[in-house]
């Protein structure tokens, strides 16, 4: 049958292969930044909770601790909760998916002449586009919590948060990626995002904790992702070495301390790992 | 398969099988140990407009799902455009629109927004895209509403804008899936307005399934499926002429009674519908007379009806399409319900 070879009226027929798959991986990003943009209640409400941990749990926190020497206990938090503000964007962005799902968007997204994988790595880009502007809104704020507005951490700061964001968002599209419900993806949602955030470190120095917890937090993704931004946040704090060393110590596997770039590899393996594993599901997905 | 080909067109259409947009052979879908389609075949011409008419159930979603390579058959082939829709799915995907019984349009981007976000992915043409876009919009009078949120669209609009959208990448084929399903009379028959209008304009192939008569009679030709096969085939005129039958409803105080005589004077076979007698026969208005005259029940009124598409499905069915439902309906209803029937 080469008879049906009828031209598509008005219309090229587009090229295929690589640049439909970019076209459409820039198309979906779009689209989320537009919803995002129009949602200015999600843009307040999810900082709430970040300002909330940082002003009032870490005031609480601060004034019940023996004096950290010279340094703000909000300061040691800031990296903290910078990283919660992207972990939680990252995971309700990826929510998107579910909320596509349960709508039927995502038939339209589904018959279009894209591989699914295109479409998951269009959300993966907005989901981890949106978690860094949440992030950016919360370092501006450093300056309230003592720390300098230096270019050399700022730049430094964003990048981290991008990778974060981007690895976080994979995490969050791979829970999404068989739920049908969006009742179902919050309850999971909770279920792995409070236990995650709180063995971080994020909120405490996790050496004070028993030792068979202090092992578990090394298994917690999220520790790699705290700690280099705390680390490059102390770097810039006027602080005593005693100070610093009590407060970013950085992560120790035995003896060994962590350097900043096997942290941040560790986050960047998992991101792949985890889009990888979300493009394989969502595939199969029907 | 046992499909009548009413204008025998089908097998001459297969035999110069270039010309078709679509060709679906033997094809088959089984769930488990259900088929829910089993081994259709049938063609459609480049500009045909051809309908699946059948009750819910009866395999129409399935094989447009299949032809959309949404769904992967079980069992025989089809192509669509040229193409297999199994092994070149994308390339038939890039050639079809497609408009879904369920809304799958974004309630928070704007009207225009939708249109651009499909025609980005469907890689429309950048320079070719606000063109087309005024070109959709106003075949379904949205322009005026181009920039509203989608959510603040009444059922109507959305269907419509659904259509324009699946029309936005100019595809070869068009297939709507119940297109005015949940709308009312009113909304369904200004979207077959827009609908015809656009076969009008566009040089476009259309596929649609539908269970209402009334929507099949718009198209050139009609494939009547139930429970997963083609019963027949052909165009409404043809597909009723063939039925060779009128149809005779007579409203009566005691239908039981004229059933019963119909069968013993005339050896007919009536069934109650909707309240009244109702049967076919050929001759109905030379028929008439000898009936009123013979009949004992009182009779209060008589229409005689040319067949209708639904004779036409009763006529290989056995049962019409609102029956169908009916009794698929009834199936899944539970137990208790039967029983308390049977006790009146």
């Amino acid at each position: 049958m080469s008879a049906t070879t009828v031209p598509i009226r008005g219309v090229q027929e587009p090229a295929g292969g690589l640049r439909d798959e970019l076209a459409a991986i820039a198309v979906v990003w779009h689209r989320e930044l537009l919803r995002f943009s129009r949602n200015r209640l999600r843009m307040v409400t999810s900082l709430v909770q970040p300002l909330l941990f940082l002003f009032i749990l870490g005031s609480g926190l601060s004034s019940m601790l023996p004096s950290s020497g010279d340094v703000n206990f909000k300061t040691f938090m800031f990296p903290g909760i910078i990283a919660m503000t992207i972990f939680f964007t990252a995971l309700s962005s990826a929510l998107s998916i579910v909320w596509d799902r349960e709508f039927g968007f995502m038939r339209e997204m589904l018959v279009a002449p894209v591989h699914r994988g295109s479409i998951v790595l269009g959300k993966c880009a907005g989901g981890a586009t949106v978690a860094t502007l949440q992030g950016i809104v919360i370092l501006a704020l450093a300056g309230v919590v003592d720390v300098p507005y230096s270019g050399g951490l700022l730049v430094t700061l964003v990048a981290e948060m991008v990778l974060m964001a981007i690895s976080l968002t994979a995490l969050g599209l791979l829970l999404a990626s068989r739920m049908q419900q969006v009742e179902s993806f919050m309850a999971v949602m909770n279920f792995v995002m409070l236990p995650l955030f709180f063995l971080s470190g994020a909120i405490f120095p996790p050496k004070g904790l028993p030792g068979w917890l202090s092992l578990v937090t090394k298994f917690d993704p999220l520790t790699y992702a705290v700690d280099p931004v705390r680390r490059a946040v102390f770097a810039h704090v006027q602080a005593s070495t005693a100070v610093k060393q009590a407060l970013s110590a950085g992560v120790k596997w035995g003896h060994w301390t962590l350097p900043i770039s096997v942290e941040l590899s560790i986050i960047a393996a998992m991101g792949a790992v985890m889009l990888a594993l979300a493009v394989q599901q969502f595939g199969r997905a029907e | 398969m046992s499909a009548t080909d009413v204008t025998g067109t089908g097998r001459e259409q297969s035999e110069e099988a270039g010309k078709a947009v679509i060709s679906v052979n033997s094809l088959g879908k089984r769930f488990g140990d259900v088929a829910a389609v089993n081994g259709v075949g049938f063609t459609v011409a480049a500009g045909e407009a051809f309908a699946f008419l059948g009750p819910n159930g009866a395999g129409k979603s399935t094989t447009i799902s299949i032809l959309c390579t949404l769904l992967h058959p079980t069992s025989g082939e089809a192509r669509v455009a040229g193409f297999d829709v199994v092994r070149d799915a994308l390339a038939v995907r890039r050639r079809i629109g497609l408009v879904f019984q369920d809304p799958t349009l974004d309630d928070y981007l704007t009207a225009e927004e939708n249109l651009r976000f499909h025609a980005q992915l469907y890689r429309v043409q950048r320079a070719q895209i606000p063109r087309r876009l005024d070109e959709v919009l106003d075949m379904v009078e949205l322009s005026d509403r181009r920039h509203s949120l989608v959510r603040t669209f009444s059922g109507g609009m959305k269907r419509r804008l659904e259509i324009a959208r699946g029309l936005m990448h100019s595809p070869q084929v068009l297939f709507l899936d119940e297109p005015t399903v949940g709308l009312d009379p009113q909304t369904r028959s200004h979207i077959w307005s827009y609908i015809n209008e656009l076969r009008a304009r566009e040089d476009i192939t259309m596929f649609l399934t539908t269970h209402y008569m009334d929507e099949a009679e718009n198209c050139e030709r009609i494939a009547i499926i139930d429970h997963g096969e083609i019963v027949a085939t052909g165009s409404p005129e043809a597909l009723k002429e063939a039925v060779g039958q009128d149809r005779i409803e007579l409203h009566v105080d005691d239908p039981a009674e004229a059933i019963d005589e119909l069968r013993e004077k005339f050896d007919i076979e009536a069934k109650l519908s909707e309240g009244l007698v109702a049967f076919h026969v050929a001759g109905a208005e030379e028929f008439a007379p000898r009936l009123l005259l013979e009949l004992h029940t009182p009779t209060r009124s008589i229409r005689i009806a040319r067949p209708t598409l639904d004779d036409v499905f009763m006529s290989y069915t056995g049962r019409t399409i609102r029956d169908a439902e009916a009794s698929g309906a009834e199936r899944m209803r539970s137990r208790p319900m039967v029983r308390a029937r049977r006790a009146r």
